[in-house]
């Protein structure tokens, strides 16, 4: 057949494509873990409403400054990091406004320093887990997901959470749904990225520096005039 | 410095969905399988033994027709129930019904070697 000659050709080429594929696919999947999956196939939720975030500061601040983010975002870490600081000093500690941090998991491996921060939030110890993951990321995020769990664990550990309470409470994936139902009502808030601010009814996004969070809640106090 | 962000769009909302799971594996699995199948059948297809059989066009034509099945129902779900459109999921749709167009174009054509080259 004269098809034949050309054979060996094709079934090159095939092989060429299948080895590039393989690696493609297994590089791929070293983002994939069980830590994950532990998560997403949550046997039993607490409940399925939306949840409406940890506040930091005082009932009484005339301002309120709500930060929708994912501890697997490397812009919401830095604002944690560059602009966090002065946002607690310079406005919340001095009663001007109050801080709101919801979650919002942008995709699967976003669900596990969630759920992680959900746990240590059980035991009020939201805000000190929140720092040790936007603090650390580079630590944690570059590894395999796989180690995750052990990582996450040993945060835990540093800030002083009943550690059985703590594993018993990722073992039952106990927030995944709240996490989800969280997520859905911020897309329908119409927001797609982190970070987002929603400050006094205007909204920014990306990691804005302090002087930009300023004067969004400067002009908050002037509409509250 | 430029906004810096990190976002989230269609794929993401498909896959946190529950509809990524179908009967306890992930969707994205029973595609790599059925895509590995169309494949291996394609390859036997041109084989010398195969050749002149018209046994791996029929299975294929059956393959991909369950494959069109199943992505239409997914394609369902995106636009009606989930209520996002992620590209990876349509180029799939795409690729399994290009697949199944083609053979059974080639099934209604389908004609033995031999016969071929004695014209």
């Amino acid at each position: 057949m004269a098809g034949r000659v050309n054979m060996k050709a094709f079934y090159g080429i095939l092989a060429l494509i299948a080895v590039v594929g393989a690696a493609a696919v297994w590089m791929a999947s070293q983002g994939s873990s069980d830590a994950i999956t532990q998560i997403m196939d949550a046997p039993s939720p607490v409940n399925t409403e939306a949840f409406p975030g940890y506040v930091m500061g005082s009932e009484d601040a005339p301002v309120e400054i709500v930060e929708y983010a994912d501890f697997t975002c490397d812009a919401c870490a830095a604002f944690a990091v560059l602009q966090g600081p002065d946002v607690k000093s310079r406005l919340v500690q001095t009663g001007v406004a109050r801080w709101r941090f919801r979650g919002f998991a942008l995709n699967q491996a976003s669900l596990v320093p969630l759920h992680a921060a959900d746990c240590a939030g059980e035991q009020g110890k939201f805000w000190e887990m929140h720092d040790q993951l936007m603090f650390r990321q580079r630590d944690w995020l570059r590894s395999d997901p796989g180690g995750w769990m052990r990582t996450l664990r040993g945060y835990a550990e540093e800030i002083g959470v009943d550690l059985d309470r703590y594993a018993q409470c990722m073992e039952e994936g106990r927030y995944a749904s709240r996490i989800m139902a969280t997520r859905e009502e911020i897309v329908a808030l119409g927001i797609g990225s982190t970070p987002t601010f929603d400050i006094g009814g205007q909204r920014a996004v990306g990691a804005i520096p302090y002087d930009q969070v300023r004067a969004l809640v400067d002009q908050a106090m002037e509409r509250n005039r | 410095m430029g906004p810096m962000v990190c976002s989230t769009g269609g794929c993401e909302t498909v896959q946190l969905s529950e509809y990524a799971v179908f009967f306890g594996l992930p969707v994205a699995f029973h595609g790599t399988v059925g895509f590995a199948s169309l494949f291996v059948v394609s390859l036997a297809g041109l084989q010398d033994a195969w050749y002149d059989n018209r046994g791996p066009t029929v299975l294929l034509s059956v393959l991909s027709g369950i494959g069109v099945v199943f992505v239409g129902y997914l394609t369902y779900l995106e636009a009606a129930v989930i209520h996002a459109w992620c590209q990876w999921c349509i180029i799939c749709a795409i690729l399994v019904t290009t697949i199944f167009l083609v053979s059974l174009f080639n099934l209604r054509g389908w004609r033995p070697a031999q016969e071929i080259t004695a014209d």
